[in-house]
């Protein structure tokens, strides 16, 4: 029995329904708000600002929200919104020298103009479940962080009550003002390969806008690795430490907090503070390189982000020098080293689409497949049945009419 | 700022009279040699063509450096298409996106222009070839993409040796330069991938 | 930078005619223009990041927004037909952004968007083809490498192309390529024509229609201007051939047009139907019958079993979500029916077997 009937339209809709049920989930439970996601989940929301090449904090959590925690369909949302928005211009280069300093190591120095500031961070937490967040509201995580403040007093309780777990010790002490750069210091003393503006400082390749071609350079590089997938390109940068790219390097610095972005509107002539935004950046010093011309010299990666974002920064920094490969003459066998590989499939957004249109029907293409091989098939047998009757071994070894 | 009271007036309604001219300009090139007519008339600023004004403000943008005669860069035309377009008008043909030729005039050679490279054929010049008319002129007899068997036209006024410059074009595909041919309203396409004979 | 104001009440945000702003359409419409000044030849564009996936036809919607007006009446389709979920979303979006007429009558439409098929009605002059397309690139699965390609395409080395095309000879005795089956341009462009089934290359040689390919992930758009040469690649002693099926459509009896199997049982049962629903339409309506068409057009009742296997995406038509509380009860032949009828479902035919 056949019936061929129309409809795609009321189906396509009933999805829609479905989806936003399947968001909500049990409604007795109270439902999230986008101030509690962009709060409490702001590693989440960095990572749909980067891949979603946008700096917005409440979209970015709207769009988890809106995803179900889906960061690359969050992500997605992200990039369809940004496509339309109109630009006003570009932004004075940001200088990430003066930036406000929340988090900052190195791995290269022991001790440093402003020292290393731990900040925020998981590195020196063991992975044991705080089972107090499970249940209770305002827990907070005390210097022992799997040790939680189960008696944590609610929330009516102003937070500067005197309890050293609400305000850790680092914070006793001012930071200090000076924070240089690593690859700065090593720079001073003529051991960094230099960063120049390529010849008139012109604004940067944007690849939302423009088609690239390769070999790209570095900009479109940048700017695809810091938009790219975060698990892609740590994949490649751990490809790179483990012998795919040969690449051995030191964390010069991780750093994270804010900077000021500043415009220079043209009727005006000076800059204007916009504001700040949250960033990462994660300078890696790699082995030294040098000719017959240019004294031996550290080599640089250079990763940075949107938000608190470390692993995503250094992996970009790893892919980066990675990719410098054709710049310093060395081979680029691996990966990571080939720009149009990295470049073509970091886009996280781009894959998805591209792997998931797979379940659009393909049956015209796939009626052209089953015609051939029911073809091939029925050919095979009347020439093998042919070649059984004729008796000739050595008949039609290879296919033919 | 007097700049409003020079310049002339573009579009009324930029979304809608650039997809109905865009799409004149995309049959044009498509069917190379069919006079189309552009009836959304505007008012052009001196020198320039109503279709040459038309198809300009069509497709030119800051991104698309043009090159224009000395006399129309000069006068209104190059500071309307600066204004409408916001276009950056260069002294050398080769860099030119967009260039506006007068079909008389004894320079520049239509090799004076970018033909595209081998790799990125698309980066060549499109050139808006202003006649004296679009038919009357001797025959031209052009085959290739977009004509079934063979078409004529007879644009008026081409300077001496210019066929033979189109014809080299033609040679060169598929790097080259696209014409559009103007006169007053009308508009006749005439791309690269066109190859051209005179009648006999 | 981007600035962003949250919108305040009225979340609506204002679109540009077509979706596109006109900076981006100009963009695009320099690159219609040289892509058919040089046929087949692949021009990179500023592909714009769409509402819809990578892979999903950003491209074809890019171009087809780039080129609509208001005097366009607009067909999209996907395998062929009008109603497939992906023809239905993108038609619904232009419905959407741009005000478009649409229609599902080939003859009808000035612009006619599509993935995978070219109609089975002859195109006419005026009419433009917008073909998705997802990898523009014929001789990626030879080499890998854009860089590599575009040198082959500036030098026109096609010689691998062959050496692969005569390896299936040697192998299997003809080329085993069944959907977007290269194509030589004008004599210089090797040209994927997107994964259009082999069958429906012919149509695409001398089209009296401008045809227009769009790749959005990739960021290409290519084109072929009406009466050009596009012939499929093949050897002197191997023409090139397309597909043919033994049995006629079942709803409308068509031996001429490209088929869809539809699996009707779980026994070997089987029927081929139009890919193109349009023409299949049009053919039953001027009284042809395949010999699949029952009575059940003339009752208005279609027993729908729950073993019966509706083809494609036309499932959905069912509707059993429709009503969540009576999911479970979607396979009831009756509610099925039921529902498909609430919905305003245009129950085209029914057959008994």
């Amino acid at each position: 029995m056949y019936v061929a009937v129309k409809g795609g339209e009321a189906a396509i809709l009933a999805t829609h329904e479905l989806v936003a049920e399947a968001r909500r989930g049990d409604p007795a439970i109270p439902e999230i708000s986008v101030a509690q996601i962009r709060e409490q989940q702001a590693l989440a929301c960095a990572r749909v600002m980067n891949e979603g090449s946008l700096y917005d904090s409440d979209l970015a959590a709207l769009a988890l929200k809106q995803s179900q925690g889906d960061v690359i369909e969050a992500a997605f949302l992200m990039r369809a919104y940004r496509t339309t928005l109109p630009r006003f211009g570009s932004s004075v280069p940001l200088d990430t020298a003066t930036m406000s300093i929340r988090r900052r190591v190195s791995a290269t120095y022991k001790d440093l103009p402003g020292g290393q500031v731990l900040g925020p961070t998981y590195d020196y937490t063991h992975r044991l479940f705080d089972f107090a967040l499970m249940d209770s509201e305002n827990v907070r995580v005390g210097l022992d962080p799997t040790i939680s403040g189960r008696e944590a007093r609610p929330s009516t309780t102003h937070p500067s009550s005197g309890d050293a777990r609400i305000k850790p010790e680092h914070h006793a002490a001012p930071l200090d003002a000076h924070m240089p750069r690593v690859p700065d210091i090593l720079g001073a003393e003529g051991l960094m390969e230099a960063e120049e503006a390529p010849e008139g400082d012109p604004r940067p390749f944007d690849l939302t806008r423009d088609p690239v071609s390769f070999p790209a350079d570095r900009d479109v590089r940048l700017q695809a690795m810091a938009r790219g997938d975060e698990g892609f390109l740590l994949g490649l940068g751990y490809s790179v430490q483990r012998g795919f790219g040969g690449s051995h390097p030191f964390v010069g610095e991780v750093r994270v907090g804010e900077v000021a972005v500043e415009l220079v509107p043209e009727e005006l002539g000076f800059a204007v503070d916009l504001g700040d935004l949250t960033l990462t950046e994660c300078q890696m010093v790699n082995q030294f390189q040098g000719s017959k011309d240019i004294a031996p010299q550290f080599t640089r990666g250079y990763g940075l982000v949107f938000g608190h974002a470390e692993r995503k920064a250094m992996s970009m920094s790893l892919v980066d020098r990675a990719l410098k490969a054709r710049d310093f003459g060395e081979a680029a066998d691996y990966p990571a080293q080939q720009d149009e590989f990295v470049l073509y499939h970091s886009d996280n957004v781009e894959a998805a689409g591209f792997v998931e249109h797979l379940k659009l029907p393909h049956y015209v293409d796939f009626q052209g497949e089953l015609e051939l091989i029911r073809r091939i098939r029925r050919e095979r047998d009347e020439r093998l049945a042919g070649e059984q009757d004729s008796k000739e071994p050595d008949a039609m070894p290879e296919a033919a009419e | 700022m007097t700049i409003e009271t020079a310049i002339a007036a573009g579009f009324r309604d930029p979304v809608l009279q650039s997809q109905t001219a865009f799409r004149t300009l995309l049959a044009a090139l498509s069917e190379p040699g069919i006079v189309h007519s552009i009836a959304d008339a505007i008012a052009a600023p001196e020198g320039l063509h109503q279709a040459s004004a038309i198809a300009l403000l069509t497709l030119a943008d800051y991104e698309t450096p043009i090159w224009l005669p000395q006399p129309l860069r000069d006068g209104p035309t190059g500071a309307w298409l600066r204004f409408h377009c916001g276009s950056t008008l260069v002294d050398d043909p080769a860099r030119a996106a967009f260039a506006v030729l007068d079909a008389a005039a004894p320079e520049p050679k239509l090799s004076a222009f970018h033909p595209g490279t081998d790799q990125f054929p698309d980066r060549s010049t499109t050139l808006v070839l202003q006649c004296a008319a679009l038919a009357g002129g001797e025959a031209l007899v052009l085959s290739g993409p977009g004509i079934p068997e063979t078409r004529s036209i007879g644009p008026l006024g081409l300077r001496d040796g210019l066929v033979a410059e189109l014809q080299d074009n033609a040679a060169l595909y598929p790097l080259g330069v696209d014409l559009v041919l103007t006169h007053g309203d009308r508009l006749l396409g005439l791309p690269r991938s066109t190859r051209i004979g005179e009648a006999r | 930078m981007t600035m962003h104001q949250m919108p305040a009440g009225d979340t609506k945000p204002a679109y540009n005619y077509a979706y596109l702003d006109e900076q981006t359409k100009r963009m695009i419409r320099r690159a219609l223009l040289k892509a058919v000044a040089v046929p087949g030849y692949q021009v990179p564009f500023g592909s714009r990041e769409m509402p819809l996936a990578r892979g999903w036809g950003t491209g074809g919607i890019q171009v087809t927004a780039a080129i609509i007006g208001p005097a366009d009446t607009l067909k999209v389709i996907d395998q062929g037909a009008d109603d497939t979920t992906n023809a239905v979303s993108i038609r619904k979006f232009f419905e959407r952004t741009a005000d478009a007429r649409t229609t599902e009558a080939t003859e009808e439409a000035t612009i006619i968007q599509t993935r995978h098929r070219i109609p089975e009605a002859p195109l006419k002059a005026g009419q433009v083809m917008v073909y998705q397309v997802p990898m523009p690139e014929p001789l990626r699965r030879l080499e890998p490498r854009e860089a590599e390609t575009r040198k082959m395409h500036a030098w026109a080395e096609y010689g691998l192309m062959q050496v692969k095309l005569y390896e299936d000879i040697a192998r299997y005795g003809e080329i085993t390529k069944t959907y977007d089956y290269p194509v030589m341009v004008n004599g210089r462009y090797v040209m994927a024509p997107s994964p259009i089934p082999k069958f429906d290359n012919p149509k695409m040689h001398m089209s009296p229609a401008l045809q227009l390919f769009g790749a959005g992930r990739e960021k290409r758009i290519y084109a072929l201007p009406p009466h050009t040469s596009v012939k499929s690649l093949d050897f002197e002693d191997h023409p090139f051939r397309i597909q043919s099926w033994t049995e006629p459509c079942g709803l409308c009896g068509a031996s001429d047009s490209y088929l869809d199997e539809v699996v009707i049982d779980d026994r070997g049962g089987r029927m081929f139907v139009c890919s193109d629903s349009h023409h299949c339409e049009t053919r039953r309506e001027a009284g042809h019958r395949g010999t699949m068409l029952g009575d059940a057009t003339a009752s208005g009742f279609v027993d729908l079993s729950p073993s019966t296997v509706i083809p494609g995406d036309r499932r959905e038509a069912r509707d059993p979500f429709r009503n969540p509380t009576e999911q479970g009860s979607g396979m009831d032949p009756g509610s099925a029916v039921g529902s498909a009828r609430d919905d305003g479902a245009d129950m085209q035919t029914g057959v008994k077997s």
